[in-house]
C-alpha cells in the first residue's frame, strides 16, 4: 500500500492504509486521535463528526483517499486549550453526561456557527439532528449553541 | 491504620497515617446487593488520601456513565472534610474484591440507601483529627479552632495551618468515635452546582472510553456471535476473511468467532468476509409466537406477588368493572458506545481495560476464564459511553479475554453496532391482564394485575421459579391505596436473554398500570389527576409531587389542539410525576412539553439531578415512540439506528424539571424519571383523541382520524 498523506489538525501525517478505509478508523487506529467516536458506521449517529475544510462531515463515511487534500480538523484540533467558543459554551452549560457523543456534537455545532454565526432555531434543529445523544443532553446542547453564538458574536 | 468499627451505625472507618505521608481514610459504606432488599453488608466505597501537599485524592469505586458519581461522591466527603474543592483530585479505582465495597453501579444506589452517611462520617472524622492536630501544635483548645476550606484557623490568635501541613500529625491521632456531622445549613458543597469534574476532558475529546484504550502492541478484533439465540458454531470457512490484508487471526471462541486484525476497520471487514455455518439451537420463535405464548400463560394462575383484601369478590360485586390487555416489547439498550473490552492475558497475569458497570464481576470472570488467582487480574475501569444496565454483564469481557489468551498480545475487542443490538440482554417483552373495579363512591375498589414477563434477574433465558421481583416492580409496590389488590406473576421460559434496563421492571409496568389507572379514572367519570390524588392520602410526599406537577403544568387550563396526560412512579428512592403535553396533527404525534416534578430526598448536586431527570424523559420517550426489538426465527431483526431509532435533537420536547426541596435522606436520581413518561404521553393521547394506547411503541398512524 502506498502511503497516503493527510493534513490533520494542521500537521501532515502519512498513513499506510487501504485507500477505502473510512477516515474515522484512520484517525482512531492509525493516528491516535480517538476523539471522534464509532457509534453506528452507517451515517445515523454523528458521533464520528469531524471537519473537512471547516464543514461537518461524518468520518465513518469519508474514505481516507477522499479526505486527502482536505484540511481535516478533529476535536483534538478544534483548539489547543479549550478556548473555542463552542467548547467554552459546553463547559459553561456543563453539557456532557456520559460524554461519548459530545465530540460529534461540538464539531457539528462549531461547523454550524462557522457558516451561520447567529443561527435560527430551525437551523440549529437541522444541524444538530444529525447527532444522537442517548443520555438526552439535547436541551443543554441547545442552550450551549445559543451561548456560543452570543459569546462569539461581534 | 487503626480500625474503628461502629456496627451500630453499620459503618466502618479505617483511618490513620499513610505510608507515603499524610492521612488516609477508607470508608465502609453500607451497600446492598443490587436487587436484594433484605441483606445489608458493610463495605468500603471511597478511599481518600490527604497528602502533605494539601491535595485531597479521592478514589471512586463506582463507575461513571454520565450520572455524575465522579463529582457527587467526592463532594460528600469533601464537604464534611471542609476541603478546598479546587485541590480535590478524583481517581477512578481499579476493581478490587473488597477494598472499595460493591463497585457494581446499577439500581441508582451510589448515594441512596444510606450510602452518603458513612462518606460524611469519614470526612467529619478526618476534619476533627486535623483540628486536633492543629490545636495540639498551638496548645489551644480544639473548641477554639475552626476549619475553612482546607485549613484550620484559630481566630483568637489569627493563626492558620493548612491541611497539608497537618496531615502527618493528624494521621497519628486517635479516630474520634462520634465525629460531629454538619448541620445541613452548613453544607458548602452538597446542594451546590459545582462544575462536573469530567466536563473539560469530555469537551477536549480526551476522555478515555473503552474503545479509546491504546496499549503498546495491541491488536484490534471483533467477534461474530451466533445470529440465533441458543445457536453455536458448526463450521468456519475463514478463507475470504484471511485474504483481507491486515487480518491476522480467525479464532473460534466459546461465544462466537473472533477476527483479529491490525485495526478495527480491517477486523470488521474480515468479519464480513467470514463464512460461518451456524448450528441453531432449539429456539426459533418469532415475536408473534412469543406474544401468543405470553397470552396463553395468563390463562393459568401465577405466583402471588401481592394479595390485599379480596380482589376476586370486589371485582365480582363492583358497580363498574373494566379490563384490558397491555403489552410492551423487547428493548435493546443501544448504548452509544458499543460493547468492547481490551485485555492482555499473560501466563502469570491478566490486565483488562473495560467500560463496565460491574468491575468486580469483570475481575471474577477474567480469573475464571484464565485460571489465574483473582489478585493476578487487574481491571481498569474506563469511561462508559452509557450503561443503562447493559454493562453489568460480562459477555464482552469474555470475548476479549479469550481472544487475548489465544493470540498472546493485548487485544481490543470491539463489537459492531449490529452485534451489539442483536446480542443484548433485553428489557423483556410483557403481556399483562388487568381488571379494575370502581366502587360506589367513585373510587378504586379493586385491582387485579396478572403479569407475564421473562424474569429480568439472572439473565432470563428460562429456568427458576417463584415471583421475579424485578418483573413485578411498580405493580406489586403500587403506591396507591387500593383496598383489594391482587398481583400475580407468570413465568415464561423463553431463550431470549433479558436483563436490567434503566429503571428495570418499572419501565414497562408503569406504562401499563398508569395507563389502566387512567382508564379507571375515565370509567369513574373523574379527572385523572384528581382520581390519583384521592388514592394517595396515605402518601403525603407523593401527593405533594403530584399536586406540584398539576400546578407547574397548568393542569386543567385549556390548550388549543393539544392535551395533557399525567403519570407517576415511586421508583429507586425517587418520587416522580410527569405531565406531557401532546398534539396529533395529520397523524403525526408531537410531544411539546414535559413537566417533571421529582422528590428524591436531599439532592447532592441539583445540576446532575436535573440532567438525570431530563435524560430519563428522553430515554422513556425514545422507548415509547420508537423502541421495539422484534424476532424472526429466533433472531433479532433490528441491527442499527436506522431500524432502531433514537429520539433526535429536533424532536426534543421542552422539559421543565422541578426538584422538590427536601431534607429527607437522598434517594435515587438516575432512573425514577424514566417510567412515567410513556403513560403520561399515552394518557395525553387518550385525552386528545379518545384512543387508548395499550401496546408500545406508540404507532401514531393508528391514531389519526380519531
Amino acid at each position: 500500500m502506498p502511503p497516503l498523506t493527510l493534513r490533520v489538525n494542521g500537521h501532515r501525517r502519512q498513513v499506510e492504509v487501504a485507500p477505502d478505509t473510512p477516515l474515522l478508523w484512520v484517525l482512531r487506529d492509525h493516528l491516535g486521535l480517538t476523539g471522534a467516536k464509532y457509534g453506528c458506521g452507517i451515517a445515523e449517529c454523528g458521533a464520528c463528526t469531524v471537519h473537512l475544510d471547516g464543514r461537518a462531515e461524518l468520518s465513518c463515511m469519508v474514505t481516507a483517499s477522499r479526505a486527502a487534500g482536505h484540511e481535516i480538523t478533529t476535536i483534538e484540533g478544534l483548539s489547543a486549550d479549550l478556548s473555542h467558543p463552542v467548547q467554552q459554551a459546553w463547559i459553561a452549560e456543563d453539557v456532557p453526561e456520559c460524554g461519548y457523543c459530545q465530540s460529534g456534537q461540538i464539531m457539528t455545532a462549531a461547523a454550524l456557527l462557522a457558516r451561520s454565526p447567529s443561527p435560527s432555531e430551525r437551523e440549529i434543529d437541522e444541524a444538530m439532528a444529525a447527532v444522537l445523544c442517548r443520555c438526552g443532553t439535547y436541551q443543554r446542547i441547545r442552550r450551549a449553541v445559543h451561548r456560543a453564538a452570543r459569546e462569539a458574536g461581534p | 491504620m487503626t480500625e474503628l468499627s461502629r456496627p451500630d451505625r453499620r459503618t466502618f472507618l479505617k483511618i490513620g497515617a499513610f505510608a507515603g505521608g499524610g492521612l488516609a481514610l477508607a470508608v465502609y459504606v453500607p451497600g446492598r446487593r443490587p436487587w436484594d432488599t433484605t441483606g445489608a453488608t458493610f463495605q468500603p466505597n471511597v478511599f481518600v488520601r490527604l497528602g502533605s501537599d494539601g491535595m485531597v485524592t479521592i478514589w471512586v469505586g463506582r463507575v461513571e456513565m454520565g450520572q455524575g458519581v465522579r463529582t457527587s461522591l467526592p463532594m460528600i466527603v469533601a464537604d464534611e472534610l471542609d476541603a478546598d474543592w479546587s485541590r480535590v483530585h478524583v481517581v477512578q479505582a481499579d476493581a478490587h474484591p473488597t477494598k472499595y465495597g460493591r463497585q457494581g453501579t446499577y439500581g441508582s444506589t451510589s448515594v441512596r440507601n444510606g450510602a452518603w452517611l458513612p462518606l460524611r462520617r469519614a470526612g467529619a472524622a478526618a476534619r476533627e483529627m486535623l483540628v486536633g492536630a492543629a490545636a495540639a501544635r498551638w496548645g489551644v483548645d480544639e473548641a477554639a479552632c475552626r476549619t475553612d476550606r482546607g485549613q484550620v484557623v484559630h481566630d483568637a490568635s489569627g493563626r492558620i495551618l493548612s491541611y497539608g501541613e497537618l496531615a502527618d500529625a493528624a494521621g497519628r491521632r486517635p479516630v474520634p468515635p462520634d465525629p460531629r456531622l454538619k448541620d445541613p445549613s452548613e453544607f458548602r458543597l452538597i446542594g451546590s452546582r459545582l462544575p462536573l469534574v469530567d466536563t473539560p476532558a469530555h469537551v477536549a475529546g480526551r476522555s478515555v472510553f473503552g474503545l479509546d484504550v491504546r496499549v503498546p502492541g495491541m491488536l484490534h478484533a471483533t467477534v461474530v456471535h451466533p445470529p440465533m439465540f441458543g445457536g453455536a458454531v458448526q463450521h468456519i470457512d475463514a478463507t475470504r476473511a484471511r485474504d483481507v490484508p491486515g487480518v491476522r487471526h480467525v479464532l473460534e471462541l466459546s461465544g462466537g468467532v473472533a477476527v483479529v486484525a491490525e485495526d478495527t476497520w480491517t477486523a470488521f471487514r474480515g468479519a464480513e468476509a467470514l463464512d460461518v455455518t451456524w448450528k441453531p439451537g432449539s429456539f426459533a420463535l418469532g415475536s408473534a409466537d412469543i406474544a401468543a405464548s405470553l397470552a396463553r400463560l395468563l390463562e393459568q394462575p401465577g405466583e402471588v406477588a401481592r394479595d390485599d383484601g379480596d380482589a376476586e369478590t370486589a371485582l365480582r360485586q363492583a358497580a363498574r368493572r373494566i379490563e384490558a390487555i397491555y403489552r410492551a416489547p423487547y428493548l435493546a439498550h443501544a448504548t452509544m458506545e458499543p460493547m468492547n473490552c481490551t485485555a492482555h492475558v499473560r501466563p502469570d497475569r491478566c490486565e483488562i481495560w473495560a467500560p463496565t458497570q460491574n468491575p468486580q464481576g469483570t475481575q471474577e470472570a477474567a480469573a475464571r476464564l484464565t485460571g489465574l488467582p483473582i489478585e493476578r487480574v487487574t481491571v481498569h475501569v474506563t469511561h462508559l459511553g452509557c450503561g443503562w444496565g447493559r454493562r453489568s454483564a460480562t459477555d464482552f469481557v469474555r470475548d476479549a479475554v479469550e481472544t487475548s489468551m489465544k493470540v498472546g498480545t493485548p487485544v481490543q475487542v470491539a463489537w459492531t453496532r449490529e452485534e451489539d443490538m442483536r446480542h443484548d440482554y433485553y428489557r423483556p417483552t410483557v403481556c399483562h391482564h388487568l381488571e379494575g373495579a370502581i366502587g360506589a363512591d367513585g373510587g378504586l375498589a379493586a385491582l387485579r394485575v396478572r403479569i407475564a414477563c421473562t424474569p429480568i434477574s439472572g439473565g432470563g433465558g428460562g429456568g427458576g421459579s417463584g415471583v421475579d421481583r424485578n418483573s413485578v416492580e411498580g405493580v406489586a409496590n403500587l403506591p396507591y391505596r387500593v383496598p383489594n389488590l391482587f398481583v400475580d406473576y407468570c413465568r415464561p421460559h423463553i431463550a431470549v436473554p433479558t436483563g436490567y434496563w434503566r429503571s428495570v421492571g418499572a419501565s414497562q409496568n408503569t406504562f401499563i398500570v398508569e395507563s389502566f389507572v387512567d382508564e379507571l379514572a375515565h370509567a369513574a367519570g373523574r379527572d385523572p389527576l384528581e382520581f390519583r390524588l384521592a388514592l394517595l392520602d396515605h402518601r403525603p410526599r407523593l401527593a405533594r409531587v403530584l399536586e406540584l406537577a398539576a400546578e407547574r403544568s397548568g393542569w386543567g387550563t385549556p390548550l388549543a389542539g393539544r392535551a395533557r396526560g399525567v403519570a407517576l412512579v415511586d421508583n429507586k428512592g425517587g418520587l416522580v410525576a410527569e405531565v406531557a403535553e401532546v398534539s396529533l396533527e395529520g397523524g403525526r404525534l408531537r410531544v411539546h412539553r414535559v413537566t417533571c416534578v421529582a422528590d428524591c430526598g436531599r439532592i447532592i448536586h441539583p445540576g446532575i439531578a436535573e440532567s438525570q431527570m431530563t435524560g430519563s424523559v428522553v430515554c422513556g420517550l425514545t422507548a415509547a415512540l420508537y423502541g421495539e426489538i422484534t424476532l424472526e426465527g429466533g433472531r433479532v431483526v433490528q441491527g442499527n439506528f436506522d431500524d432502531y431509532p433514537l429520539l433526535r435533537f429536533d424532536e426534543m420536547p421542552e422539559v421543565a424539571v422541578h426538584l422538590v426541596r427536601s431534607d429527607e435522606e437522598p434517594g435515587g436520581v438516575g432512573e425514577p424519571a424514566v417510567p412515567p413518561i410513556a403513560p403520561a404521553v399515552t394518557n395525553a393521547i387518550f385525552a386528545l383523541s379518545g384512543r387508548r394506547v395499550r401496546s408500545l411503541p406508540i404507532r401514531p398512524g393508528n391514531l389519526s382520524g380519531a
